[in-house]
């Protein structure tokens, strides 16, 4: 059955349709968990605030379970669905450079356009850098180009390349996140008793 | 001690709760597109746009741009730039449900002013724009989808994203405590 625009099932029209519907209840939950502040989400990196830790690694195992289940019912082709491309030395590079941009900023692409509309003026500058970044990259592009290219491992998912199955990713994933809710729950109680300035 | 200007006291929705509707909304997405969440490929499909406006020749030349122009079809006619629209009226929605709506502010740390918010948030905003383009996403498009997809890049750029920013969290504690 699913995926359904891959399948023909929806047309392209109602699939941006979707999109729109999709975005508005990502957005809403992105602001609604607290990611429109930059002072939340830099906490994850001073142990103020595991927002960020507890939303991501909670939606990760949700879907990463999810998909595995309606792949076995057949409900879903996974086969079918986009994998996102592994590319080595630019990806890694590219990781190091946004967790700088992170820290610097506070925050990423998607929670700076949250801020943005409920008046963050630090957010929409955030917003006018990403445009810079990106046409500045776009610049030097023709000069990086065989980098960009380089290590090229496809669609690689981790059981490609580690040769373990998907449930058992899976079942990693939600143990190392179980252990992490827990740790930073310890860490958060501690650090947030030096913090004065900020009703939790 | 110095006061940040922090709206306290507002309400925000469990994080795990947060975090299951974010993960069911994943698998909705794919089971939908076959695609998943994502924010800077839009960006990206803005800045082509641009270039193509201001010098269509050029751009369809342009070893970067030139790959995401097609004939007949404006490249901000894309999933990712009306999942991004949805984004904006979705976190507003959410913004004046929780009255976090307010008129234009920055929001600093204690111990730095706003002009110097504005100056590291600008450099964090083109760091993150060049990092995505060579990280294939963002947060949103190779970390939490990438990762929730079993791809192996989506994992690296996760950790490498948090790996990072902790690494280098020390150095510019004075921005954020």
């Amino acid at each position: 059955m699913g995926p359904l625009f891959p399948n023909g099932l929806i047309s392209g029209d109602w699939n941006l349709v979707f999109a729109v519907l999709i975005g508005i209840a990502f957005g809403f939950l992105l602001e609604a968990s607290g990611f429109s502040s930059s002072r939340n989400l830099a906490g994850v990196f001073y142990g103020y605030n595991f927002v960020v830790l507890r939303v991501f690694f909670t939606a990760v195992i949700v879907a990463m379970v999810g998909l595995l289940y309606f792949n076995y019912f057949g409900w879903l082709d996974l086969s079918k669905i986009f994998i996102l491309p592994t590319f080595l030395p630019s990806m890694i590079v590219g990781g190091v450079v946004m967790g700088i941009g992170f820290i610097i900023g506070g925050f990423c692409p998607g929670t700076s356009f949250t801020a943005i509309v409920i008046g963050k003026l630090d957010a929409l500058v955030f917003a006018v850098g990403l445009f810079i970044g990106i046409f500045f990259f776009a610049e030097v592009f023709p000069y990086i180009e065989g980098f960009y290219y380089k290590g090229n491992l496809g669609n690689a998912t981790l059981t490609d390349v580690t040769g373990i199955s998907a449930p058992w990713w899976a079942f990693g994933f939600t143990v190392i996140a179980l252990v992490a809710f827990w740790v930073s729950w310890l860490i958060e109680k501690k650090v947030r008793k030096r913090i004065k300035d900020y009703k939790f | 001690m110095k006061k940040s200007n922090l709206n306290n006291g507002t309400h925000y929705i469990n994080p795990y709760l947060g975090g299951v509707l974010m993960g069911l909304l994943m698998i909705v997405t794919i089971f939908i597109s076959g695609r998943e969440l994502g924010i800077s490929g839009a960006v990206k499909d803005t800045v082509v746009e641009a270039a193509h406006i201001i010098s269509p020749t050029a751009a369809k030349a342009h070893p970067y741009y030139g790959q995401y122009i097609k004939e007949g079809r404006s490249p901000m006619d894309s999933w990712l730039v009306f999942e991004v629209l949805g984004v904006f009226i979705g976190a507003f929605l959410s913004g004046i449900i929780f009255k976090r709506v307010r008129k234009p502010f920055v929001e600093h740390g204690p111990n730095i002013t706003s002009r110097r918010r504005l100056l590291v948030a600008l450099i964090g905003g083109i760091l993150w724009g060049f990092g995505t383009r060579l990280g294939r996403g963002c947060t949103s498009g190779a970390a939490l989808s990438g990762s929730s997809t079993f791809s192996f890049g989506g994992v690296m750029v996760m950790l490498l994203i948090f790996a990072s920013a902790y690494l280098f969290a020390w150095l510019f504690r004075k921005l954020w405590t």
